[in-house]
């Protein structure tokens, strides 16, 4: 998909989300506006409870905003849909089916000739590098590997926007960094949208063109910070410093002084 | 039934590359042999106490072991009494199977399905409910007179009982193993196009699989246990009703042997249905029994 630059943005217009608790209500969303365009990869960031993982579900269908929309490719949208696939962080993938099984479950639904079936998933095996485990079950893999099967699922299923909530958080650290790089491999092969939830500021300004920064009570996006740093990226450039150091900054001076100290040693 | 669980079985055992290193043969033989020596034993152990305790008492109302393996033998083969019961193992077994099969399967046909529903509607649950709670703990027992009005003397009021006695361990555990579904997998399926009867179909019924052969092997247990309830409505054959003629006309060694056939074929039935659901749920790492 190189004409990733003429599709429709992903909009999300003056959303909103409260939570009835008990006889009272908690706002965990005040008004969120934000325009992703198609092909941009975005991170959100924040600390737990700014509503960064309620935002994505709202854009994912699985939740109801309390007010406003979200418009996927120019429509409403009113649930979950194939436009939109979600990677969870505990990958919930379907544990009785093999590998190949999990990545044609989107495609299988439309009934389509079993030549298309096949090419498919040929396709996508590939794409993630998992040709040999195919036939394996997801209690057989290591964690890298089932997020890559999650990762394949959605975009087989012909997914524009892909949204990853924290996707990485259960993995170790160098399995972790192996599978950003080939989600950015991935994301600039296809020219998926992505949205991208995380804590971690390295993490979001090794990924993102464009760093959400979202703070809590009620939930908001109080920063829009573009990343134009060249890819690939280098960690442990003074360049790449600088940027993290600058979006810390703006994430910890939301913060409270106690949690401000937490976050800045991550 | 569903495409994806029947598909499963041969894609398993490829996994052998990254699993645990197997114990050396001849360990793994000898673990084999104990096993079965330990588990051979106790029963003979049972039966060597039970024939010192009939010798050392000599009671005459319970029969020794010898006399029963003689009466297993004309029960089997004949020869021996040659009355009413020789050589009539095969028919009362027959018997047996088909009423403890029709109710266990009418319970699973009926069980499942209103399980997955009962599981996943919230309307239907609030509906039904209370009133499975309430019937529930009526023993089966108590329905024998009832069960004799609805269906007369014969095979269907047996039935009835053993459907009765398998019908909620199905029920209940299907419900519980929907209910206990991680509920992402269900956004997974909907975000991936699957809606409605599909998601029952691909979903549901999966998923909650582990659970509903819990409830299929407990269930099944019971049909085997009703099965002498049943079979006291009436009915001329049948393993049950061996045990109460055997009763009324105070032949013990009769009553034993009923016995032993009954938990011979629970037993193997038993391992039948292990065997399958090892099969059926071999992506399952928690689900081996």
């Amino acid at each position: 998909m190189p004409e990733a630059k003429k599709r429709p943005p992903l909009i999300i217009r003056g959303v909103t989300k409260r939570f009835p608790v008990g006889d009272d209500e908690i706002e965990a969303l005040a008004r969120v506006d934000a325009t992703i365009d198609a092909g941009q990869f975005a991170c959100l960031i924040g600390a737990s409870g700014c509503g960064k993982s309620t935002l994505l579900r709202i854009v994912a269908g699985f939740d109801e905003p309390t007010t406003g929309e979200v418009l996927s490719q120019g429509k409403q949208i009113t649930g979950p849909g194939s436009d939109r696939g979600m990677v969870f962080q505990d990958y919930a993938l379907f544990p009785w089916m093999t590998v190949r099984d999990n990545i044609i479950f989107g495609p299988r639904q439309r009934r389509p000739p079993k030549a298309e079936i096949d090419d498919i998933a040929a396709e996508f095996l590939k794409l993630v590098g998992l040709e040999r485990f195919a036939d394996r079950y997801p209690s057989q893999l290591s964690g890298g590997m089932k997020q890559r099967v999650a990762i394949a699922r959605v975009l087989a299923n012909n997914a524009s926007t892909l949204l990853m909530d924290e996707p990485f958080g259960a993995l170790d650290a160098l399995t972790r960094e192996q599978l950003q790089h080939e989600l950015l491999q991935i994301w600039s092969r296809t020219g998926v949208t992505v949205i991208f939830v995380t804590h971690s500021v390295e993490e979001a300004v090794l990924l993102a063109d464009r760093v959400l920064v979202m703070s809590a009570g009620p939930g908001r996006i109080a920063n829009d910070i573009t990343i134009d740093l060249p890819r690939p990226r280098d960690v442990s450039s003074p360049e790449f410093n600088a940027v993290r150091r600058d979006v810390a900054r703006r994430l910890t001076s939301h913060l409270a002084p106690g949690r401000a100290l937490e976050q800045a040693s991550h | 039934m569903n495409e994806h669980v029947t598909a499963l079985p041969e894609a398993t055992q490829q996994s052998a590359p990254e699993a645990p290193a197997a114990p050396r043969r001849g360990t793994a033989w000898r673990e084999k042999l104990t096993s079965i020596a330990l588990g051979a034993g106790f029963p003979i152990l049972l039966v060597l106490l039970w024939h010192y305790a009939v010798a050392v008492t000599g009671t005459r109302l319970i029969p020794s072991p010898r006399q029963v393996a003689v009466m297993m033998y004309d029960f089997s083969f004949g020869g021996v009494y040659d009355d009413a019961f020789s050589a009539t193992i095969l028919t009362h077994i027959w018997m047996s199977v088909t009423r403890v099969y029709g109710g266990f399967f009418l319970a699973a046909i009926i069980g499942i399905p209103l399980g997955l529903m009962i599981g996943r509607l919230k309307i239907l649950r609030q509906l039904l409910d209370p009133t499975i709670n309430v019937l529930r703990p009526i023993p089966v027992t108590a329905w024998l007179p009832l069960s004799m009005i609805f269906f007369g003397l014969g095979p269907n009021a047996a039935i009835f009982l053993v459907f009765l006695g398998a019908f909620y361990p199905i029920l209940l555990n299907t419900i519980f193993g929907v209910r206990s579904v991680d509920p992402r997998l269900f956004e997974a399926a909907s975000m991936l196009g699957c809606s409605g009867s599909a998601m029952f179909r691909q979903i549901v019924f999966p998923a909650a699989l582990p659970s509903i052969f819990n409830g299929l092997r407990i269930a099944h247990g019971f049909a085997w246990i009703l099965i002498v309830v049943g079979e006291m409505t009436g009915v001329p054959t049948g393993l049950g009703s061996v045990i109460m003629d055997g009763r009324t006309l105070s032949r013990t060694d009769l009553v034993v042997t009923g016995m032993i056939v009954i938990g011979a074929m629970g037993f193997i039935t038993d391992r039948i249905i292990v065997m399958i659901s090892n099969r059926v749920l071999s992506w399952s790492p928690q689900h081996h029994a």
